[in-house]
């Protein structure tokens, strides 16, 4: 996987961002403030301008110009956070220019391991963690089994899409939503669901290529 | 839900636009969006700088001015500003003498801040930050993201900002800012919700008969849903809310505060009941505000932050103010 290929992610995380902005809008509605949705919007807009003018030749340059830009356009605690996950997942990959299945993981990990730091969440406190978490579990187990490509995006995209459902049940311990206290049970995290549509977005990339 | 705006895209721009055009004493930066005194940085006094998402008029930037902020860096509606934006303000309202950032609690807000505090000592300016957490609907605990900043924040911008305008140096200030957010504590109701420009319709549906309680500043859900009662009932339960976080005792300063959408004539029905209340309690209110100071667009509903006064407190808050948003003294 080269910079095209990153490239090719981001842009496809901003189309899907686009088109699901009022999905994601309408579940911070429920438990946040409305502005979730147009928040990522306006970040990707200004990450594939960004990307356009820019050289990046490498997976990390993609990733640290999209970390840099969010930081620098979207606001709220999604910035801080997204732009520190892509950051830090943009320094674990250096300046290699290609990233293979386990670099990948080691990457998304360190995202992670950012995104935890920063915002101090843990599994189970309903927030983009409990997405994020699990899906760096499966990747990072399908690669170290030697799965094929599309088999372990496969994996991680299934389990963000799963980490994020699960969040509905829970209680929220971080962030808007835990003003709600118990009303923010029955309602999908909205931060964890633009996570989950963001490793979906990697997943789909990926089929759409021979590895 | 008609608004008075050209595009949801626009709002923001369009108002710092009004607000430079109607109050030669700010100093707007359209593209950078922060908002400044007009003479610039006073050398030797301490910076004050706050921010947070717009939709909160005349917070934070109708409170740039003497005696008060030195600067404001207003986010996208409801949506905290970047660290780009509160740097640029940190350096526009550094003075010499070391800047304090206001933080309400908010995690973006808190964010945002830290990172451009970090960036403000890789310039070497000072910083020192102080958290505003005065709502007393949320727990603070491990079970949350802490108590809301509110209305307090009104209160420890003009304290602060009095300290500051009197020469005290840097530790001072922050010191009297976490004094006020300490003595003081906040409740808030909403009848409706407000609609954000940019999802176009209210974040939350309230019947008729329903009110909201336990409000924060973003529009979000409060704590429980009750029934539309009297303003009597309803001060009850704020002031209740309040008193058994904090009791009221001593001299007060008290705000009753619109969301936006309620108008004056109900908020001085509303400032009657908690006069009658605090008297009811063996208190006394020394000093107050009754209007819009720190809304959620176009809510309705209302908001009580209450602040122990210290002689010291009192005097700082009469001391003059010449801001868009609060005037008196000069």
């Amino acid at each position: 996987m080269d910079a095209e290929f990153f490239r090719a992610w981001i842009a496809e995380i901003a189309a899907i961002v686009e088109d699901q902005r009022d999905h994601l809008t309408q579940l911070d509605a429920a438990i946040g403030d409305a502005d979730h949705g147009t928040n990522l919007s306006r970040g990707f807009t200004a990450v594939q301008a960004a990307l356009a003018q820019a050289e990046t030749p490498t997976p990390g340059a993609v990733l640290r110009l999209v970390g840099t830009t969010l930081i620098s356009t979207v606001g709220g605690a999604s910035g801080p956070l997204y732009g520190t996950a892509f950051r830090r997942a943009a320094k674990a990959l250096g300046d290699e220019p290609e990233a293979d299945l386990n670099a990948l993981a080691q990457a998304l990990a360190a995202g992670l391991a950012g995104v935890v730091k920063l915002g101090a969440a843990s599994e189970g406190e309903k927030t983009m963690v409990d997405a994020l978490a699990p899906a760096v579990t499966a990747l990072t187990k399908a690669a170290a089994d030697g799965a094929a490509r599309a088999d372990a995006l496969d994996a991680m995209a299934d389990a963000a899409v799963a980490g994020a459902r699960a969040t509905t049940e829970m209680e929220a311990l971080k962030g808007r939503a835990s003003y709600l206290g118990p009303r923010s049970v029955g309602h999908e995290d909205p931060g964890a669901a633009s996570s989950a549509l963001m490793l979906c977005a990697l997943r789909d990339v990926a089929a759409r290529r021979a590895p | 839900m008609k608004k008075l705006i050209n595009s949801p895209e626009t709002v923001v721009t369009d108002a710092l636009a009004g607000m430079a055009a109607a109050h030669p004493s700010l100093s707007v930066d359209l593209d950078g969006k922060i908002i400044t005194r007009a003479g610039g940085p006073v050398p030797g006094k301490v910076g004050l700088v706050s921010g947070g998402g717009s939709g909160h008029e005349p917070l934070h930037g109708g409170y740039v001015g003497y005696g008060m902020l030195d600067a404001a860096c207003p986010g996208e509606v409801f949506t905290s500003p970047v660290p780009d934006q509160v740097l640029a303000a940190t350096r526009a309202a550094n003075g010499g003498a070391g800047v304090l950032h206001i933080v309400k609690n908010y995690t973006g807000d808190v964010l945002n801040f830290r990172m451009a505090a970090e960036l403000a000592d890789d310039e070497d300016i000072e910083v020192e930050s102080v958290v505003v957490n005065d709502d007393v609907a949320v727990r603070d605990s491990l079970y949350t993201a802490g108590r809301r900043g509110v209305g307090a924040t009104v209160f420890v911008e003009k304290i602060a900002g009095a300290l500051a305008e009197r020469g005290a140096p840097l530790a001072e200030v922050a010191a009297v800012a976490a004094e006020v957010n300490e003595r003081s504590r906040s409740f808030g109701v909403a009848l409706t919700s407000c609609t954000v420009p940019a999802a176009g319709k209210p974040t939350f549906d309230l019947a008729e008969q329903e009110i909201e309680l336990g409000i924060g500043i973003h529009g979000e859900p409060g704590r429980t849903r009750g029934p539309l009662q009297p303003a009597r009932d309803i001060v009850a339960t704020v002031m209740d809310a309040i008193h058994a976080d904090l009791p009221l005792a001593g001299e007060l300063l008290v705000m009753v505060n619109g969301m936006g959408g309620t108008p004056l004539i109900e908020l001085y029905g509303a400032f009657s009941e908690v006069s009658r209340y605090v008297g009811d309690h063996g208190a006394r209110i020394g000093r107050n505000l009754v209007g819009n100071y720190i809304t959620s667009l176009e809510m309705q509903g209302f908001s009580v932050t209450v602040c122990q006064l210290t002689e010291t407190l009192r005097d700082l808050w009469d001391a003059p103010v010449d801001t868009p948003g609060l005037r008196w003294g000069r």
